[in-house]
């Protein structure tokens, strides 16, 4: 049985939807995600040419570091999700956002506010050193209170839905918008030195603080940039290849078993360390198991495509879409694999993890971004259709490009220095010193940075484009079509 | 089980999204606070002394954690090339651990006493002096900043807020044991020792006139790892 996608059966009646907020969380993301995408290159740089750190306190490689990776998942993420999310719960609910406006004006401002103090924070020092829960007591409250108006608003917004069911988008967003909350209340709770002071102590230590930071993180990916990009998944595919979702009852299994064992995935993170075997056991045999749901969103969504596969030739828009879930696929294999202990034995603490992150977050994360960013421009400014497609498919290009280099770079790289670092010669003793091991690290270092370097220019080709679309222009090009090139030809000179 | 009653009822949904996505962090997180094995029992962990906290709270500010480990695996090799494996008793008053996942530079569970404290300075304030090949920023900012640690006892008191057993008597003498630590002769290293035992007494910065960053951060550095001495520890201790 096939859930109709949204829209396509819905009454013609009008609903006056607030898209006001959702066109200041597209600029929003747009904004940050050129932000993010800059400050990783200059951070990549960095490693390679250390001089570019400048003597200055604020702007060295571990202040950055956190900007970028804030600045990219929850600017650049975080706005695409409020914006999707806000676009499509309207939209299947047949209802505007509950709370009205000046509520959804709040939760706007507010998060770009909890943006700036996180931000402003790193390049100060103030840190609470958890990866991807950076920000101190205060910046953590202030999100707490955005997030709870979000969650009210949302679910709010599927309280007065009026459409019998919830479409299984919403189930993803829900997840993602619930589950965030837990993560970031279990990790975050610390005991301030003082109220007019930044700094603060987490209440968990040593090895349950460890466990504790990678439930979060692992879940961070787990839950935002993985269920809340299902939920944009679940809504965009399906509008933009105009086919219903391949299978609701794929979806149904691989929304419980997916969120069921992601939480579990954790300690793949910190095998081999002082965190008890049995709980590195755990995380290893879900994380596998994990595989599973996450190929069976995978397959709903590239299979939304049946019927329809003709247009990923003239539909530059739809392709970057399903690119990412290709990506995604592929990423969430790597995942287990890099889970495993002995493969993870080599793995861990390289670059290879670092590859791993971009593989997702640049393939999947950002390309179905860009993606949804497409599809919206237009119909949130009202314009014809976008721009260019042309630039659209440059960008498609150029960013996939970027990727491979970035991610094909860092396979070599961290591989290559887990191996150096166990190599023994024939006498017994440790082959390379681990400053040999660095050393080696420059050329994929290089490659790397210009796989950025791609990526952040075709992110600027999508705000040239956007940009010009938002105003009305339409760039005068030929209409790509199935349409078989002899009639054409025969009509010419 | 029927899904069409968990689609169409929203607080039923968000409920069992709830349960579902609590259980596994519950199985994974509270044996460790309850199952006493957890924590290895071994002599000499103890709470940091006030000069050291303040360096740990530079490292941490200044995001060392994103490039250096703290945490050795069981391999041949990592136990070759940095010593004995991490065990997670060196940890426990660590708020926030500080173990990492990235070794763009290497592991420093361990690397207290390996250099002396003008070759940390030296290598602090330009790193490429010393090793030529590093990638690591320099922090020579470190060295002209006086530390600002006047609030130390608030710092110990909230750290005991949430389990770290510092004493009354630690707490009263916070301020003087940073001085104490840093600017050993004219002090009272004694009264330090016998609250800090094993802690590294010395002018760090190389500069005896004030109490810099520099001092609190290679004070921190030079202690790592060095609290458990192992050729005392029984292999049954580790057992787990």
């Amino acid at each position: 049985m096939a859930q109709a996608a949204p829209g396509i059966s819905g009454g013609a009646e009008a609903v006056a939807y607030n898209d006001e907020v959702v066109r200041k969380f597209v600029i929003a993301a747009t904004f940050w995600g050129v932000v993010g995408f800059l400050v990783g290159v200059i951070i990549a740089l960095q490693l390679a040419y250390p001089v570019l750190n400048p003597p200055l306190e604020w702007f060295t490689f571990g202040r950055l570091r956190p900007v970028h990776t804030s600045a990219v998942i929850f600017a650049f993420g975080g706005n695409i999700l409020f914006a999707t999310s806000f676009y499509s719960v309207q939209r299947t609910c047949r209802t505007t956002l509950f709370g009205g406006p000046g509520v959804a004006n709040f939760i706007f401002w507010g998060y770009q506010a909890f943006i700036v103090l996180a931000a402003s924070g790193y390049v100060l020092g103030v840190t609470q050193s958890k990866e991807y829960a950076e920000p101190e007591w205060y910046v953590d409250l202030w999100l707490t209170v955005v997030w709870v108006v979000y969650l009210v608003v949302f679910a709010g917004t599927l309280m007065k839905r009026r459409e019998p069911h919830i479409y299984v988008s919403n189930w993803f967003f829900l997840s993602f918008i619930v589950t965030i909350a837990m993560l970031h209340l279990g990790n975050n709770a610390a005991v301030p030195v003082s109220f007019l002071g930044t700094k603060s102590y987490v209440v968990w230590a040593g090895v349950q603080d460890a466990m504790t930071q990678w439930w979060y993180a692992h879940n961070a990916v787990g839950f935002f940039l993985t269920a809340g990009f299902l939920g944009l998944m679940y809504y965009f595919i399906p509008k933009q290849a105009e086919r219903p979702i391949y299978s609701y009852r794929l979806s149904v299994v691989h929304f419980w078993t997916l969120i069921f064992l992601y939480i579990w995935a954790g300690p793949h993170h910190l095998h081999y360390t002082a965190l008890p075997d049995w709980a590195q056991t755990l995380g290893m045999t879900f994380s596998v198991m994990l595989w599973m749901p996450s190929w069976g969103g995978m397959i709903n969504g590239i299979m939304t495509l049946s019927g329809a596969w003709h247009k990923l030739r003239t539909d530059p828009v739809l392709r970057f879409m399903v690119a990412s879930v290709g990506f995604y696929g592929m990423s969430t294999f790597e995942g287990p694999v890099m889970s495993i202990k002995a493969v993870n034995s080599l793995s861990h603490y390289t670059d290879w993890t670092i590859g791993h992150v971009h593989s997702g977050a640049l393939g999947w994360v950002a390309l179905i971004s860009f993606g949804a960013l497409y599809f919206l421009v237009p119909r949130l400014w009202n314009r014809e259709r976008l721009y260019s497609l042309k630039l659209v498919s440059y960008h498609f290009w150029i960013s996939t490009v970027g990727i491979v280099l970035y991610i094909a770079a860092m396979w070599i790289s961290g591989i290559m220095q887990g191996l150096m670092w166990r190599s023994y010669d024939e006498l017994g003793f440790l082959q390379y010193s681990f400053i040999e091991t660095v050393e080696a690290m420059f050329p994929y270092y290089l490659i790397r940075s210009l796989g950025g370097i791609l990526f952040l220019l075709g992110s600027l080709i999508m705000v040239y484009n956007l940009w010009k679309t938002a105003k009305g222009e339409l760039r005068d090009e030929a209409v790509v079509t199935d349409a078989p090139r002899v009639a054409t030809a025969a009509a010419g000179e | 089980m029927n899904h069409r009653i968990l689609e169409r009822n929203v607080i039923l949904l968000a409920v069992a999204i709830l349960l579902t996505v609590a259980i596994g962090g519950l199985v994974q997180l509270v044996p460790l606070y309850t199952m006493e094995v957890t924590i290895e029992e071994v002599e000499g962990v103890r709470p940091y002394t006030p000069l050291e906290l303040a360096g740990r709270n530079i490292y941490v500010r200044e995001g060392c954690y994103l490039c250096h480990s703290q945490q050795i695996r069981p391999f041949r090799d990592e136990v070759e090339r940095y010593g004995h494996y991490s065990l997670a008793a060196e940890s426990m008053y660590d708020h926030p651990f500080q173990w990492g996942s990235k070794r763009t530079g290497p592991d420093l569970a361990r690397v207290g006493g390996k250099y002396s404290n003008e070759w940390h300075v030296a290598h602090l304030i330009a790193p490429r002096s010393l090793v030529p090949e590093t990638v690591m920023p320099a922090y020579p900012f470190l060295a002209e900043k006086e530390l600002k640690f006047d609030d130390a006892a608030d710092h110990l008191r909230t750290l005991r807020m949430v389990g770290v057993p510092y004493t009354d008597e630690q707490i009263e003498n916070a301020l003087d044991d940073i001085a104490n630590q840093a600017n050993g002769e004219e002090f009272d290293p004694d009264a330090l020792l016998e609250r800090y035992p094993k802690a590294v007494i010395g002018d760090f910065d190389g500069d005896p006139e004030r109490v810099t960053e520099m001092d609190a951060l290679v004070a921190y550095l030079q202690m790592l790892g060095t609290l458990v001495d192992f050729t005392a520890v029984q292999p049954e201790q580790l057992y787990r």
